[in-house]
């Protein structure tokens, strides 16, 4: 029978250290939507999406006030609409991205993700639409995320997407400059994506997912943190041991969770993602785990070992814990979004080069990070082709959500709120990448043999 | 259906009658009670059987929260799956 002690600790990582279910992620395929006719078509896709998800937003608050767990977000993601919307004659799809946002307010959901191509070999003439109707349709809506997947181990780098999301995201962030830029904290650029990321803003659903899919992201930064005060003295060998069983307790949360929302959705359970993911409030930063190994700040020499030593620890304690495990599965390090980071960036501690070594080793990549608003489409291209790089040759994804953020410059904050945070403008590298990336073409994928 | 209620708070007279009195008026079975007080700090975890429960989870919970406050306790009841999964292989 539980004793007194456990009940407790529970509790208390609940009360004091965060532990919290980050989000409930229902994917919908809208395979079945499409229709010649765009408005037909954006009214069956309007339709899918509330009856599915009619009852996911209450089936979240049942849990947490049964459990006792907060569920902080209920979240859809979709089939990538350009699959959707290619059969429609239209060239503009921001009536898409309406017909999405109109959903997410529907079923009250707190984003809605899917407003994304696959182009990571060539782009369809509706990946194209899609892409080029991003930017509106990022500014025209609340709740809905989009994702571009511009490369893979297997086809390559697709520089002419590169190219093309660098003006992308700079026209966004024009298209909203009084907020600071905030599309683009809704539109992820990724290498290696994953089918069934439940994290946003590079949740979609995969064409090889089931119809629908219950994905849960579970998150506890914070658990992990003062797990680790008791081994303050201790080895590498005992910082990981207590890390994976800090992990595996957390992802058994996750799961019970995952498979109780499935039942009551009658749903099928698709998979729990181990991601550690942070928030901008304190006692919930991956950065301070880092730094509770050891390190003056987050940044210094030895962060990127550390967060090896993270990202693999959670892995393995989390994997036993969960019949499912999928998504993007590490540790996160966004900056606007963790208290540390930001922090770390503020002190001269953390640069956009050590954050790229960085994304070698862990989930995901440069993420949250606002730049000068004047920084060069080219540069920004640059920048998502090394992080793409970075991805290919190891295997991994690796993913870059940037906001160049109109009229500020280094020195200057951009204040977004909420989950997303606030982020210090950080300095890029002055010297132009432009006849790089207007070369265009395809950087073949790496050999997958000869490692070494 | 098993559940867990916690109590946590200042020690006072008639924590435990008054809370027993609540979870009999819903019809819920007391089945295991742990309490101490460390530093006039009152915590008490009790295992509860909610299967027969006259009203509603929901209903039985806010009841205890509203108690709570009356008392200047922190209460809560929980399903007990939450700890078991955390806390059991």
């Amino acid at each position: 029978m539980l004793n007194q002690n456990e009940i407790i600790q529970t509790i208390q990582m609940i009360d004091k250290l965060h532990l919290d279910i980050r989000t409930i992620t229902m994917g919908i395929n809208l395979l079945d939507c499409t229709h010649e006719n765009e408005q037909i078509a954006c009214t069956k896709i309007y339709d899918k999406i509330s009856k599915k998800a009619e009852h996911l937003v209450k089936t979240g608050c049942d849990i947490e006030k049964e459990f006792g767990i907060p569920v902080i977000n209920k979240r859809i993601s979709v089939t990538p609409i350009s699959l959707v919307a290619g059969t429609s004659k239209t060239n503009d799809y921001v009536c898409f991205a309406k017909a999405l946002e109109k959903a997410a307010v529907n079923t009250g959901v707190n984003f809605l993700g899917g407003f994304s191509a696959l182009v990571q070999k060539g782009c369809t003439n509706a990946d194209l639409n899609l892409i080029k109707s991003i930017p509106e349709a990022l500014s025209e809506t609340e709740h809905v995320c989009s994702s571009v997947n511009v490369a893979s181990s297997r086809a390559g780098i697709n520089m002419n997407a590169v190219k093309e999301m660098g003006i992308v995201i700079k026209k966004a962030a024009e298209l909203t400059a009084a907020s600071d830029g905030l599309a683009c904290a809704k539109l992820v650029v990724f290498a290696n994506a994953v089918e069934d990321n439940p994290f946003m803003a590079g949740a979609f659903h995969g064409v090889s997912e089931a119809d629908t899919v219950i994905n849960v992201g579970v998150s506890g930064p914070g658990v992990v943190h003062a797990a680790l005060q008791n081994v303050k003295e201790g080895t590498f060998d005992e910082v990981a041991e207590t890390i994976k069983k800090t992990a595996f307790r957390i992802t058994r949360i996750g799961q019970l969770v995952a498979q109780e929302a499935s039942k009551r959705l009658d749903t099928s359970f698709g998979i729990v993602d181990l991601s550690l993911a942070p928030t901008p409030e304190r006692g919930d930063s991956v950065a301070r785990i880092l730094e509770a190994m050891g390190l003056e700040v987050c940044g210094t020499h030895g962060t990127t070992a550390a967060l090896a030593l993270l990202n693999d620890a959670v892995k393995k304690g989390g994997v036993m814990a969960s019949s499912h495990v999928g998504g993007l599965s590490g540790a996160f390090i966004p900056v606007s979004e963790d208290e540390g980071m930001i922090n770390a960036v503020n002190v001269g501690g953390l640069s956009l080069d050590k954050l790229e070594a960085m994304t070698c080793v862990c989930s995901v990549g440069l993420d949250m990070i606002a730049i000068p608003g004047d920084t060069p489409a080219e540069t920004i291209s640059a920048i998502i082709a090394d992080e793409a790089a970075i991805g290919m040759v190891n295997h991994k994804t690796t993913a870059v959500r940037l906001i160049p953020a109109p009229g500020k410059s280094v020195g200057d904050t951009v204040e977004f709120g909420g989950l997303l945070g606030s982020a210090p403008i950080m300095p890029v590298n002055k010297y132009s990448s432009a006849d790089f990336i207007l070369r265009g073409g395809l950087i073949p994928a790496p050999l997958h043999s000869l490692k070494n | 259906m098993k559940a867990i209620v916690t109590v946590i708070g200042e020690d006072c007279v008639g924590i435990i009658a008054k809370i027993s009195t609540l979870l009999m008026e819903h019809n819920v079975n007391i089945v295991d009670l742990t309490q101490n007080v460390l530093d006039n700090i009152f915590t008490m975890t009790m295992i509860v059987d909610v299967s027969k429960v006259s009203a509603s989870f929901e209903a039985l919970s806010s009841a205890l929260q509203q108690k709570g406050e009356e008392m200047g306790l922190d209460i809560r009841i929980q399903r007990e799956e939450i700890f078991t999964a955390m806390h059991r292989i």
